[in-house]
């Protein structure tokens, strides 16, 4: 009896020691009973619509008007895919797969709580089917599933923006490295409630990383390299689709005073984008698009797919240089970009060239040159002989795995050497097949070959010899190429 | 069945068949390894014929000469979309300049139509991708880089499916133009289904994505094949697009015929 009654007693006491328990922990951390709901949820996907507009799409580096003050609106835009072939460089064309016809794709321009109804077409003399993955929608794939589109179609989604920020989007069609590699990519703003504070001006530039089989420079239609874009060796880095995107007739203008925003994409496929204004420092930054801001920043980081919007005031005049400052590809690859600011200067800020001088350093100047450096420079006169044979063993270590040791090349792959017509018709062009490489289809002795020759990385006594060599054998015509002739042709 | 057999009969009569068939090639079966599924699974083929060359417009205006149905004014929308032959003057009457050149825009019905009423069929894609593997020298020729790149290349190239068939060197099995002209229907395009997502690797394409993974950076052919396998997976079969066209293929071979 007694053991049955301290039960009883326990279940009368039993709400009393829960309700204790959990009495004393609502007191500790009331927020943390609460399950985390953004505002993208709460708010922005709930968002009441007020009228509906077509949105107005642009080309870098333009971008469309502020959002300003208005509500959110269902917004209807169409894009085109067009594949088509542009200028990479002066005389390099390459074969672009394009949103709207431009690289980067259009600029979209929404604010936070918009309803976007969404045409995406295939050009029908387009080869291959496309679809779009906007990173500013929450959804499958970003909208790739629902734009998956064959040649010569259309197809419409629609999609709330709920996160304000500044966001790529890009093509996600198999393979995805190679459509984005070939300039599928873009911005997209959501810009928060009440519009971005104004500035006087806004760009739109985008940074890309692009895979050549010929190596920079190297003129003509150049075709996609996938070897290159698999080991994230760009031959082109650049702003807005090509070396001349933002230089030149492209490069963007301000006046001293004005009030600047760049909102810079990196479409990848690979390389992130040390962005850096050669003469410049960044007021502000939202750091990777988003909301939050860093302030006095020189040089900001930006993954491929990803962005950051940079304000800053042109103080004075001059041509401010965009760079990525990984700094090879600034000024071996093409990511160079000029910001033209024209107006008064101001010498508060920037004072140029005060003085000039000579500078006497203390101690003794050391005056003799390092012995290998003598060396490395010395001139060298070879007989046609010494070359010949020079020539030869050149020739055994860089040449014959393609034309063979008789000079008599593969057929179908590689083409002759011996009693070659292609090749004794014009030692200056032969002269430039070493140093600038060759592609395309050439005929030789009354066949076709269509394949590759990558420039030489030879010196001009080098590739001399080795002309000479090979103007010795096999039946061929004798030149003797000099050093000097090389030495004219490189330009 | 029975109606059908008819239709063949009758066709074969009709359209003077055996001109059509000499023009196919021979290939003996075997074994490879298709884009999706795991490397170590072969796939086998067996022996079939195929077209030595793409269907030209050409020989698409016979076609629709004896089959009214399949015009181009004729054509029910629910088998053609509104492109098909919209490169064609009118109903009887082609361009001149790509007589020819490989007929484009034709839907899978009207592809399919076509091959049946010769007795033949479209090929599978098996069979289509175990040809298409050749290259001039070689039967399979994957691992021949210059080979890979040269389809590649021609996959960005635009306007192709103006050029003229035949022209192209043809591959070791004796066919001209599986790549470099236009893309070609098969029988069963939509079997294996690389989604619109194409990096999602759950659901229908997980073999595609494990596959590509699995393979060496090197295999640039799957890339091609990858191309190849987007385009297929993007098309319904009343699609009629300007890059898109066929041959046929058969069992039988032309002499029992």
């Amino acid at each position: 009896m007694e053991k049955v009654r301290e039960k009883v007693n326990l279940r009368v006491f039993y709400p009393f020691i829960l309700f204790l328990i959990f009495g004393l922990e609502g007191c500790g951390s009331e927020a943390s009973e609460k399950t985390y709901r953004p505002e993208s949820v709460t708010t922005n996907s709930q968002m009441k619509l007020f009228g509906e507009e077509e949105a107005i799409l642009t080309a870098p580096p333009l971008v469309p008007p502020p959002v300003g003050n208005r509500p959110a609106k269902k917004l209807y835009m169409e894009m085109e895919i067009i594949e088509k072939e542009a200028e990479m460089a002066d005389g390099v064309t390459y074969m672009y797969w394009t949103f709207g016809g431009s690289v980067p794709g259009s600029f979209i321009r929404t604010r936070v709580g918009d309803l976007v109804e969404f045409k995406i077409k295939n050009h029908p003399d387009n080869k291959l089917p496309h679809n779009i993955d906007l990173h500013a929608v929450t959804g499958q794939g970003g909208g790739a599933e629902a734009s998956f589109v064959a040649p010569g179609q259309e197809k419409t989604f629609s999609f709330k923006v709920i996160n304000p920020g500044l966001y790529v989007y890009h093509c996600a069609t198999a393979p995805v490295g190679m459509h984005v590699a070939n300039g599928m990519y873009g911005l997209i703003l959501v810009e928060p409630a009440g519009g971005l504070p104004p500035v006087d001006k806004e760009f739109y530039v985008m940074q890309g990383d692009f895979y050549t089989e010929g190596k920079y420079g190297q003129t003509g239609l150049q075709p996609f390299s996938m070897q290159k874009a698999i080991d994230e060796n760009p031959d082109y880095v650049v702003f807005n689709g090509s070396v001349n995107g933002l230089s030149g007739d492209n490069a963007i203008t301000a006046k001293v005073g004005e009030s600047i925003r760049i909102f810079f994409g990196n479409g990848g496929p690979n390389l992130a984008s040390s962005f850096h204004v050669i003469g410049e420092i960044f007021d502000k930054v939202y750091v990777e698009g988003g909301s939050q801001t860093n302030t006095n920043v020189q040089t900001t980081l930006v993954p491929a797919g990803g962005s950051a919007i940079l304000e800053f005031v042109a103080d004075v005049p001059s041509n401010l240089v965009l760079v990525d400052h990984s700094i090879f590809r600034a000024f071996n690859k093409g990511a160079l970009g000029i910001l033209a600011v024209s107006g008064e200067e101001n010498p508060a800020v920037f004072a140029g060239e005060i003085m000039e001088g000579i500078y006497q350093p203390e101690g003794s100047v050391i005056q003799t040159m390092p012995q290998s450096e003598m060396e490395l420079t010395a001139p060298k006169d070879l007989s046609q002989e010494e070359q010949i044979a020079a020539g030869k063993k050149l020739y055994m270590q860089a040449c014959f795995a393609c034309h063979q040791t008789d000079g008599q090349g593969v057929p179908n792959a590689f083409p002759p050497l011996a009693d070659a017509d292609y090749l004794n018709a014009d030692p200056e062009r032969a002269i430039d097949v070493l140093l600038n490489g060759l592609s395309g289809e050439i005929t030789v002795n009354g066949k076709n070959y269509n394949s590759i020759m990558p420039a030489q990385q030879l010196t001009n006594e080098e590739v001399a010899n080795v002309l000479t060599y090979v103007y010795h054998s096999w039946g061929n015509i004798g030149t003797v190429i000099s050093p000097e002739m090389v030495k004219s042709r490189r330009k | 069945m029975k109606a059908l057999a008819l239709l063949v009969l009758f066709s074969m009569q009709a359209m003077g068949l055996h001109a059509q068939y000499e023009d196919m090639v021979s290939i003996e079966g075997g074994a490879y390894a298709p884009l999706y599924g795991s490397s170590a699974e072969l796939v086998g083929v067996n022996g079939f014929y195929i077209d030595a060359e793409p269907v030209t417009h050409a020989d698409f205006l016979n076609f629709v000469k004896e089959y009214p149905e399949w015009r181009k004014s004729g054509v029910k929308r629910l088998f053609a979309d509104e492109r098909y032959l919209q490169l064609w003057e009118n109903d009887l009457e082609i361009p001149e300049t790509l007589k020819n050149s490989p007929v484009v825009q034709v839907s899978w019905f009207a592809a399919k139509a076509y091959c049946d009423c010769q007795g033949k069929r479209l090929p599978t894609v098996d069979e289509w991708e175990y040809v298409a593997m050749a290259s001039a020298t070689q039967k399979d020729a994957r691992e021949d880089s210059l080979f890979t790149l040269s389809i590649l290349s021609s996959y960005e190239k635009p306007k192709t499916y103006l050029m003229e068939v035949g022209l192209q060197e043809q591959n070791a099995w004796g066919i001209h133009d599986l790549h470099g002209l236009v893309w070609e229907w098969t029988q069963d395009f939509n079997s294996i289904i690389l989604t619109g997502e194409s990096r999602n690797n759950g659901n229908t394409d997980l073999g595609l994505f494990c596959a590509s993974g699995a393979l060496g950076a090197n295999d640039l052919m799957n890339y091609a094949a990858f191309m190849r396998y987007a385009m297929r997976s993007s098309l319904k079969a009343r699609y009629s697009l300007t890059n898109l066209g066929f041959r046929c293929a058969s069992d039988l071979s032309p002499d029992s015929n």
